[in-house]
């Protein structure tokens, strides 16, 4: 199979608005005939159905959670990007194309990133429009602030509560469309297979997590929207219930998997503290604005925060500043939290476990008192306080960095389509437009443009292609060997009953992950992985315990699928970072550094999208996709 | 540290529930309360027990999903969600009782997991600006005062989680639709639909089976994100204004 990016001609300004316009149109008055499943109900998928149902087509949502509220969109802090330069700072449309290109690290298409650029503007306004409480000036125009790898502030908020404000902006605009009987929502309804007929996505396969009932639903199109997999690490910044199974299993149905090893770890999270952690607590990037990040120069094993006032300056390495003067403490994540983790390799770490890095506050307090302070990082103080048990406002926090979101996921061309005619993917769940490094404030920025800006466009073009009338209702044998097929699934979980619970598997396959395929990897350490999961997974097999039965509420049963599935994709990750032998972005290859440790990329060889496709009991096949750079010229990133 | 539990076990909706008694030796006070239960969980799967079913999910206190009445309390004894509370608040040797919300437009699911689409509905009859993708005004043409945008904002951020539901004599909703009654009033995107809105929102409150509110302020003692009860008293301004002024408004639920 030939790979089609379907990146249009032209020049780069202009290629969204031609492509629009060759795109076929639906009829307004058959739109009604077209059904579409939208799968996940965040940011993405959220907009994508009210947006859809506000064409006129008829929409069938699905969420696991009890409300479409619940998604962890919601958790995101800092902020969203967009190039509207309200501060008159020298941003436009093309200068947040190339921040994001050259954040990305060069592995993004030129064509996606300009269109994200874009529409970001219209994204602002469309929010304003449902009443996103956006921060605001005294004269009651919008405020920004700066976020990493930026030197403008083009980054719009609601306090630390951003995805929470934009989450329920697109959840109102969901509710207008479901009381309206646009949009037919099923909640606590769990996806578990795509289903494909003649080579196009005709329907999926459910789980009714309250009864247990599998059920099935066809509709001429379906929309994955079902976030990141950063959980395949156990601990990360990701909701418990967060997972890869609905894009897992789509790609075991066909759907090529784009560039899965590209994974980012932010560097202010806090510190684990124990063997019971569950979870890991981001701090806002948004706080590297006012936080500045060190450690002692020389080690002190077991340095406490409150202790840290007591070092004094001359003693102090603000190592980012240090090593990067020109964006000092605002440097892009990646970089960011390599750094962190070298100084704690070097031993300079502090903390009980020597794993965090002090992100002290005392300057900013002193220069612009408490309660500015307060007013732009208030709740997030308080969380740290509520977590740490520490003031921030009184002794640094300490921070290290975490797994909080994949940059890979189900390939897609321009239209957002996956190589499975009819099934899209939008939002953290696609590979597109974030390259091999996200910069802060754009996922809630690609999450809306996908759902609000792009699909409504681009899915009109497929389904004036097949028709209304080429739709395959669930009498079709495919869609009962589909049920038959996930209920043997889950049986066949309830009957191994051995010996090991599936959250002692996922922590242990979270350690495998973060150890050899985390923030630096290694060609040994990669082969060594490839085996311990291989050996896991047979383990998990034939030694895990899911008690209670499939026609009930079943916590266990849920994890235990999903579970199943970080340890096929966890594989994956790790073929996909063994065959990239380059550093870029937030995948960084020990093999390929500067002299003065910092990644380095190989264009000559690697200037590809790795589009992975699934072969049964086969090693996957690499496809590439390669990149073409006709407006931005390929530099080594430097934020020196 | 050592705990006792005493937890509310109930197959499902139907069924009929009762106390289980649990105690746990190897607890840590850094901790947090839903990983103490996970903790509870694994042991009681190793022992062949079928774990406590709670819903949870975000974890860091905005996703609003988890609640648990703890020791008589929605969300325990600080004013947090469960999620955020650590077992540093609690003391060794301590006996903690955890029940689900106790509403009736709550209805037990399973263990301590209750059903809250009831607040879903409520938003659907009116917890929106009618305006569809695209062809808005430019997102600083209608300033909005600053201080008005910080007390939408207050509204904005509650989570949904129902505590002031679990946490009122009457199970009343009025914090939880009050404060999107208020958001929405304060700016001026929700102008066009204000008087609409607010009725629906009341009348489908009303039909959840939801009870009146007779300002014991429980609600806002224990609103894990600190919504004030000025909402309370904004929303029955504006549907006292709403009545006087408007259409009766035909609710899905209203009859």
């Amino acid at each position: 199979m030939k790979l089609d990016s379907k990146i249009p001609e032209g020049p780069l300004g202009e290629k969204w608005t031609k492509h629009k316009f060759n795109l076929k149109l639906v009829n307004p008055s058959n739109k009604r005939k077209y059904e579409i499943i939208v799968v996940g109900t965040g940011l993405a998928g959220a907009s994508a159905a009210a947006s859809l149902a506000e064409l006129g087509y008829k929409v069938k949502a699905f969420t696991y959670h009890d409300s479409p509220r619940r998604a962890h969109s919601i958790a995101a802090q800092g902020g969203i990007n967009a190039a509207k330069n309200y501060q008159n700072d020298g941003d436009s449309v093309y200068r947040l194309f190339y921040d994001t290109i050259k954040g990305g690290d060069y592995r993004a298409r030129e064509g996606n990133v300009h269109r994200l650029a874009e529409v970001s503007v219209s994204i602002i306004d469309q929010c304003v429009a449902q009443g996103v409480p956006f921060a605001r000036e005294y004269g009651g125009l919008l405020a920004n602030r700066s976020f990493g790898g930026a030197q403008v502030s083009r980054t719009f908020y609601a306090r630390g509560q951003t995805g929470q404000q934009l989450l329920l902006g697109a959840y109102s605009a969901l509710n207008r469309q479901i009381a309206a009987g646009k949009v037919t929502m099923y909640t606590r309804t769990e996806m578990l297979d795509v289903i494909t007929i003649d080579g196009k996505a005709r329907g999926i396969i459910t789980r009714d997590l309250v009864t247990g009932k599998v059920e099935s639903h066809s509709a001429h199109a379906v929309l994955l929207c079902t976030g990141g997999y950063s959980n395949v690490f156990y601990l990360s910044t990701s909701a418990k219930a967060c997972n890869a199974s609905a894009v897992w299993r789509a790609h075991k149905k066909g759907a090529f998997f784009g560039n899965p090893c590209f994974t980012q770890i932010h560097p202010t999270c806090i510190p684990v503290s124990g063997d019971h952690q569950s979870k890991l607590t981001l701090m806002s990037e948004s706080l590297r604005n006012d936080g500045r990040v060190w450690v002692p120069k020389t080690a002190m094993k077991g340095l406490k925060a409150k202790d840290a006032a007591n070092i004094k300056e001359e003693d102090r390495d603000y190592f980012l500043e240090r090593r990067y003067p020109s964006f000092g403490n605002l440097v892009p994540r990646d970089v960011a939290s390599r750094n962190a983790k070298n100084v704690c390799d070097e031993g300079r770490g502090v903390g009980a476990t020597g794993l965090a890095v002090f992100m002290d506050f005392s300057d900013a307090i002193k220069r612009d008192g408490k309660n500015v302070i307060e007013s732009k990082y208030g709740n997030l103080f308080d969380m740290y306080k509520q977590i740490t048990g520490d003031n921030p406002y009184e002794v640094p926090m300490m921070i290290f960095p975490a797994v909080h979101y994949t940059m890979g996921g189900l390939w897609v061309d321009y239209n957002l389509m996956t190589t499975i005619p009819g099934l899209y993917c939008l939002g953290e769940a696609n590979f597109s437009d974030h390259g091999a490094n996200r910069l802060g404030a754009s996922a809630l920025m690609q999450g809306l443009a996908d759902g609000y800006f792009v699909i409504p466009y681009t899915i009109g073009d497929y389904l004036a292609t097949i028709g209304w009338n080429d739709k395959i209702g669930t009498d079709h044998p495919a869609f009962k060997e589909g049920m038959d097929k996930v209920q043997a699934d889950v049986n066949r979980l309830l009957s191994i009953k051995g010996k090991k619970t599936v959250d002692e598997f996922h922590r242990q396959l979270g350690l495998i992950m973060w150890d050899y395929c985390g923030m630096s990897r290694n060609e040994a350490g990669l082969k060594k992985a490839k085996n311990l999961i291989k050996e896991l997974r047979a383990e998990f097999w034939t030694n895990v315990n899911v008690l209670g039965s499939t026609n009930e509420l079943n916590q266990e049963l849920e994890k235990a699928g999903r579970v199943a599935d970080f340890l096929e994709l966890g594989e994956l990750m790790v073929d996909d970072a063994l065959s990239r032998s380059e550093s870029c972005g937030g995948h960084f290859r020990e093999e390929s550094a500067t002299p003065d440790g910092e990644a380095m990329r190989k264009d000559d060889e690697f200037a590809y999208v790795s589009a992975w496709e699934y072969k049964g009991d086969q090693p996957e096949t690499l496809h590439k996709d390669e990149l073409k750079f006709e407006n931005v010229k390929l530099t080594q990133r430097s934020y020196k | 540290m050592k705990i006792t539990l005493k937890i509310w076990r109930q197959q499902g909706r139907n069924t009929k529930g009762q106390f289980k008694t649990y105690s746990l030796d190897h607890v840590s006070s850094d901790m947090s309360f839903l990983e103490m239960l996970d903790v509870l969980n694994q042991d009681l799967i190793k022992k062949g027990e079928e774990p406590v079913t709670f819903d949870h999910d975000c974890r860091e206190g905005i996703c609003g999903v988890c609640s648990l009445y703890i020791n008589g309390r929605p969300h325990g004894p600080l004013q947090t969600t469960t999620c955020q509370l650590h077992m540093r608040t609690f003391k060794d040797g301590e006996t903690i009782t955890i029940e689900p919300w106790r509403a009736n437009a709550f209805p037990i699911i399973k263990d301590l997991m209750v059903d809250r689409s009831a607040f879903d509905r409520i938003q659907q009859a009116g917890g929106y600006v009618s305006v569809n993708t695209g062809g808005v005004p430019d997102a600083n043409e209608i300033p909005v005062p600053k201080h008005i945008a910080d007390e939408a904002m207050d509204a904005a951020q509650c989570i949904g989680c129902g505590a002031c539901v679990a946490a009122c004599k009457n199970s009343s909703a009025m914090l939880f639709v009050g404060a999107k009654v208020s958001q929405f009033a304060l700016l001026p995107q929700g102008q066009p639909e204000r008087k609409e809105r607010v009725e629906r929102m009341v009348a489908q409150m009303d039909a959840e089976g939801f009870g009146s509110c007779t300002n014991t302020y429980a609600c806002e003692a224990e609103c894990p994100k600190g919504i004030k009860i000025t909402n309370i008293a904004r929303m029955n301004r504006e549907y006292f204004s709403a009545m006087l002024t408007s259409y009766k408004v035909e609710t899905k639920g209203g009859d």
